[in-house]
């Protein structure tokens, strides 16, 4: 977004609020009317750049989703019949959205239909994409999120996303993947994918991997929403058992930073600060689930969060229930991170030596050994056991692997209490 | 849209079959092309003899040699080709998924190649009029 305008101009203010909230959505049905994802970002671009111009004029429209829309459309078809024309050989097989069509009635009818973000999303999860792909192509196309932001959640180089994102994007159009919501015998399937990425989505929202924020509320609530609206769509158990794990991280926001930005752990936080409503709406969904005959992963991670929720203090938190369901969990989906995760658990139950065995036992056999968790774990365990340059040597091995600023200063932190 | 469905089977199960499965399968397949001819879904298709009966040419050192046997070694070989008119790949997984070949081998579906540009530079090189005829060896 361009910073010439000043600051403090009302307008430049609400349309720089209305690329934040609004950007993804004007895509998604800008990708519905045109046909193609790189017009539709071009498209994009063009509309709030003619919004710069005119609406200082002319005021900020009534409906400024669907004027967006319009003007990016407009320009859009302007630019592929000017592309038509000096292409001899392709001979008009254009199919050009609808000219005589009214553009803000052909966004409302779309609108009353489906959220064209549901569509884009099942299109971004396609199975004829790679799995990998099919992460990329949603957090960039569905959320926004730049190549680099994408990059690192993912540990991986900003070229090698862009290729797999360029790839994808030129299987949809060659292999003629339709943009819409999957019929309803095809749905469960397609819905595994999807769940897969709106989780990876909340994580990037609630936990950056970059950056000085260590919340970016905008992520989390976007996964959250994308998240009740396939609970609308498919009710499945799955699909409310994310919910649930969402809804119930996102309660403990408030309390997860100091006003300075600074990192408090579960156990230090204020739970007054924690969101009743969601915490309620949260452990409705995880009971209705278990309910329920099908209990799936997503499911066993809100019942994990609902033992929190439900513990008034942390003194009071039911470990061993934890440890349970992780036993579950591991049954389920094998991965060492649930292992870590498990260990922790194990700690607050048997004690750190316990917790610490099985942290080492992850280790040695060579899994996470970059894991920045695993070792901010590691040298918590050694610090509560007194094993203080054990501790601080894992507490530098964390500091290595950790780009969040927040992360950063609360490991310094750590280090320099051993340091004393 | 066109779409190029391979279909592949398993030589060895489909000979292993009992004689009544076997004409079962064979009818179940037919009855399914026929409803997707009447769809107007079924733009042509061939069943293929089996990979013994194959040839497979190829230029080795500057002239063509010809072996016995089909192009790869692999348990599963090309039984049949549909050419399949879809509106998209969501229609072409849909109606493919019903076939019951599907059961017997995987069906790799690829959308045709619309060679109609190059056909076309290649005639204007040539100095030939740039024709409408329809693609060879689509």
């Amino acid at each position: 977004m361009s910073n010439r305008q000043a600051a403090n101009d009302p307008v430049s203010a609400a349309i720089e609020n209305l690329y934040r909230a609004e950007s993804r959505r004007v895509y998604a049905t800008l990708v519905r009317l045109l046909g193609d994802f790189d017009a539709a970002e071009e498209a994009l671009h063009e509309a709030f750049r003619a919004a710069m111009e005119q609406w200082p004029r002319e005021g900020i429209p009534r409906n400024p989703r669907a004027w967006l829309v319009s003007a990016g459309r407009f320009r859009a078809i302007d630019a592929m019949r000017r592309l038509s024309r000096f292409s001899p050989l392709d001979e008009g097989t254009h199919d050009l959205p609808g000219e005589g069509d009214d553009p803000l009635a052909a966004v409302a009818a779309g609108e009353d239909i489906e959220d064209d973000r549901l569509r884009l999303i099942f299109t971004c999860c396609h199975p004829a994409l790679q799995p990998e792909a099919q992460v990329a192509l949603t957090l960039r196309e569905v959320c926004g999120l730049t190549t680099e932001e994408i990059a690192r959640a993912f540990l991986i180089s900003p070229p090698t996303l862009a290729q797999r994102i360029v790839r994808a994007k030129n299987k949809i159009r060659d292999a003629r993947i339709p943009y819409e919501v999957p019929q309803p015998t095809e749905l469960p399937e397609r819905l595994d994918s999807v769940l897969r990425v709106i989780y990876l989505v909340f994580n990037e929202g609630y936990s950056a991997s970059s950056g000085t924020d260590l919340t970016r509320p905008d992520l989390s609530a976007e996964a959250i929403r994308l998240a009740r609206l396939l609970v609308e769509l498919l009710p499945d158990p799955e699909t409310m058992g994310l919910l649930a794990l969402l809804l119930l991280q996102e309660s403990r926001r408030p309390a997860r930073t100091t006003p300075d930005g600074d990192i408090v752990l579960l156990e230090d936080q204020d739970r007054s600060l924690w969101d009743r409503a969601l915490i309620e709406e949260g452990l409705a969904l995880v009971d209705r689930v278990f309910a329920g005959r099908r209990v799936g992963a997503y499911t066993l991670q809100a019942a994990i969060a609902a033992v929190h929720a439900r513990a008034a203090t942390a003194a009071q938190t039911d470990w061993n229930h934890i440890v349970t369901l992780y036993d579950m969990l591991l049954r389920l989906e094998p991965s060492p991170v649930v292992e870590l995760n498990r260990a922790v658990a194990v700690a607050m139950r048997d004690g750190p030596e316990a917790g610490l065995a099985l942290v080492d036992a992850i280790l040695a056999r060579g899994a996470l050994s970059d894991y920045r968790l695993i070792h901010g774990a590691r040298a918590d365990l050694l610090r509560r056991l007194g094993r203080r340059e054990e501790a601080r040597a894992a507490y530098r091995r964390a500091l290595e692997l950790t780009a969040q600023e927040a992360e950063r200063r609360f490991l310094q932190r750590r280090l320099a209490d051993l340091e004393k | 849209m066109k779409y190029i469905c391979l279909g592949y089977i398993d030589a060895g199960w489909f000979a292993g079959l009992p004689e009544r499965e076997r004409q079962t399968f064979i009818d179940d397949c037919v009855a399914y092309d026929d409803e997707l001819r009447r769809g107007g879904h079924f733009a042509g298709g061939e069943g293929l003899q089996g990979p013994e009966t194959a040839v497979t040419l190829r230029h080795v050192n500057g002239k063509v040699t010809v072996t016995d046997g089909p192009y790869a070694e692999t348990k599963e070989q090309i039984g049949g080709i549909l050419i399949l008119e879809a509106n998209d790949l969501n229609h072409a997984i849909q109606l493919m998924s019903k076939h019951p070949g599907v059961k017997c081998g995987p069906f790799e579906i690829r959308p045709a190649a619309d060679l109609a540009q190059m056909v076309a530079e290649s005639r204007a090189r040539r100095g030939q009029a740039s024709g409408r005829e329809s693609s060879p060896a689509a």
